[in-house]
């Protein structure tokens, strides 16, 4: 089985307090540290495993510029086979841009299969899939948590509202969008990174990839970027641990809980 | 005037609440635009709920048809584009759910419309519709403008609107229409819907619930939780990450995805606040959150927030209990 895997490095934002960056639209990123988008890390594993056990090949592609090759590389060493970086150059892209970005480069690639994350970890659109799915005339599926293949299709688990799982059969060639907890994905050291530097890595211009300036072109726009509305928020207890402790034992009393 | 669609989610005879919140917003949009308000239903034979949607719309659309009884995106699709490229609705909305996820982008590309996902709320200015939406974890918002188009698509975030016990009766008129006959070869077939939540604990009962998420770091600290739990007489629950990572089943997990819970108090350990997660908290008497971020948007919710190391706090807590 033949699979490309869309990848995305986001930047990590918990436990970070975020600003706004002088244009408005978009947050201070300087010292950010990046990772990859832990969907697609799911997204990714799951490729491999599936290579372990039916044979093919995974390709791993991202839009992104010479930075974003982390993601790439350690897509690599986690046993994709090659990678391809677009390198949008200036372009503001929006989920609809991405899509169709990559619909151009993978409608030459011959595939089965074809995963991303759900959605990203940075402005959670969870769009680029599915379009790229309707661009490409692909059965689709989204927020899937199990896969299993038998032959020209495959049973699929999909994740519903409220702990319900809704099992389908789809047909392949198929685009799913996968949902974290789907598998384990594995360790990669620093070494497995280093080992997999040898495998082949292709960077394309998005001016090479045969769409015209029109089409290179988002529907969305970013007008302004805020910070939450202050609330109220919560009454903060402070003091060392036992305060604290002591102070939580008393709301409870105070609600009714019997401890 | 415009029209604004409402797609109607629902499930197993019954619709969910995502489409009342959808049909309250755009019932105060199309009051103050003047906007007429339609709500599109694919259905089995007969639906019993098409009441509810009829008194919310002013007009409702029907597909009824038992090929409708569950989603299917490939079906919907056909059916939705062919209904806009007739109607040409000024704003559709969907669910943002499992299901309007596999829909809205297929339907944005197939139609030509452009699509804000995951919106919290929804303005028209000047004639321009325009979207709140959270990122970065619902550190910062968002707002959004579309490229210029006669329509357009949003989807909307369970949980964004709360319609009130008193609704605005509209009471639309019902038109049937039957599936188009040309249908494409459906690529997707429904075999069953299973339960993934059921197990030996049961979280939505318990009257205290000490609930831990990604903060405990590694899954040797979810014994040390439990017995927390268990000398506090609480029970033991769990945000997303702690299921993903398989620390805990998933029956203990709270949230859209796993049980809305309603205790006495929320003792939340290490737990951000995904807007999933706190979707399975609103019936919680008291949400008392221990987090080292003191912007974790938990503390947005909570009632009383601790900004420090969980486990000292934990700590403190069973010495205490020994001691009384």
């Amino acid at each position: 089985m033949d699979i490309i895997v869309c990848v995305k490095r986001v930047p990590m934002t918990q436990e970070v307090d975020l600003e706004i960056d002088d244009s408005g639209k978009d947050i201070k990123k300087d010292a950010l540290a990046y990772v990859v988008n832990d969907w697609d890390n799911y997204a990714i594993e799951e490729s491999v495993l599936l290579k372990e056990k039916l044979d093919g090949t995974v390709t791993v592609i991202t839009v992104g510029d010479e930075d974003d090759e982390d993601v790439l590389r350690r897509a690599l060493a986690m046993g994709a086979d090659k990678a391809i970086r677009i390198e949008p150059g200036e372009l503001e892209l929006d989920g609809f841009l991405i899509s169709n970005i990559l619909a151009q480069v993978i409608k030459g690639l011959e595939y089965d299969l074809v995963l991303t994350g759900v959605q990203a970890d940075d402005d959670n659109f969870g769009m680029v899939g599915i379009m790229l799915a309707e661009r490409l005339g692909l059965a689709h599926s989204a927020v899937v948590t199990g896969f299993e293949a038998e032959g020209s299709e495959a049973t699929i688990n999909v994740e519903l509202e409220g702990g319900l799982d809704e099992v389908s059969k789809i047909k392949l060639p198929a685009l799913l969008s996968i949902q974290t907890g789907i598998n384990e994905p594995r360790y990669v050291s620093i070494m497995g990174i280093r080992k997999a530097g040898k495998k082949e890595l292709n960077v394309v211009k998005v001016e090479d990839i045969g769409l015209s300036d029109e089409e290179l072109v988002r529907q969305t726009i970013i007008e302004e970027y805020f910070l939450p509305p202050e609330t109220e928020g919560a009454e903060m207890i402070e003091g060392d641990p036992s305060n604290i402790a002591e102070a939580i034992l008393r709301i409870l009393k105070e609600k009714g809980v019997s401890v | 005037m415009g029209e604004i669609l409402v797609v109607v989610e629902h499930r197993q005879e019954e619709v969910r609440d995502i489409t009342f919140e959808m049909l309250f917003k755009a019932g105060e949009l199309c009051k103050e635009f003047s906007h007429t308000l339609t709500a599109v239903v694919l259905g089995g034979k007969e639906e019993q709920f098409i009441d509810e949607v009829a008194k919310r719309s002013d007009n409702v659309i029907y597909y009824e048809d038992d090929r409708l009884k569950n989603f299917s995106a490939d079906l919907y699709k056909e059916v939705l584009n062919g209904l806009i490229e007739k109607t040409r609705p000024f704003i559709t909305l969907i669910g943002h759910s499992s299901w309007g996820m596999e829909l809205a982008p297929s339907l944005s590309i197939k139609t030509g419309y452009p699509l804000a996902t995951d919106c919290v709320d929804i303005l028209i200015e000047d004639g321009h519709p325009k979207v709140i939406r959270q990122i970065y974890s619902g550190k910062v918002f968002s707002k959004m403008s579309f490229k210029e188009s006669d329509g357009y698509l949003i989807t909307v975030r369970p949980g964004s609107f709360q319609p009130p016990e008193a609704i605005d009766e509209r009471n639309g008129g019902v038109i049937k229409k039957d599936l188009p006959g040309d249908l494409p070869e459906m690529r997707k077939e429904f075999i069953e819907f299973i339960d993934s939540g059921a197990g030996d604990v049961d979280i939505t009962q318990a009257d205290l619930l000490v609930s831990v998420g990604r903060g405990i770091g590694e899954a040797e600290n979810v014994e040390d939780m439990k017995e927390l739990a268990e000398r506090m007489g609480g029970v033991l629950a769990c945000s997303r990450p702690v299921v993903d990572k398989n620390w805990l089943p998933k029956y203990y997990q709270v949230g859209t995805s796993g049980k809305s819970v309603k205790p006495k108090v929320y003792l939340a350990f290490g737990i951000s606040g995904a807007f999933q997660h706190l979707a399975g908290i609103t019936g919680a008497g008291t949400v008392i959150a221990i987090n080292k971020d003191k912007k974790a948007p938990i503390f947005r919710v909570a009632d009383y927030g601790v900004v420090d190391d969980l486990f000292k706090v934990a700590d403190a807590l069973k010495e205490q209990l020994k001691e009384g």
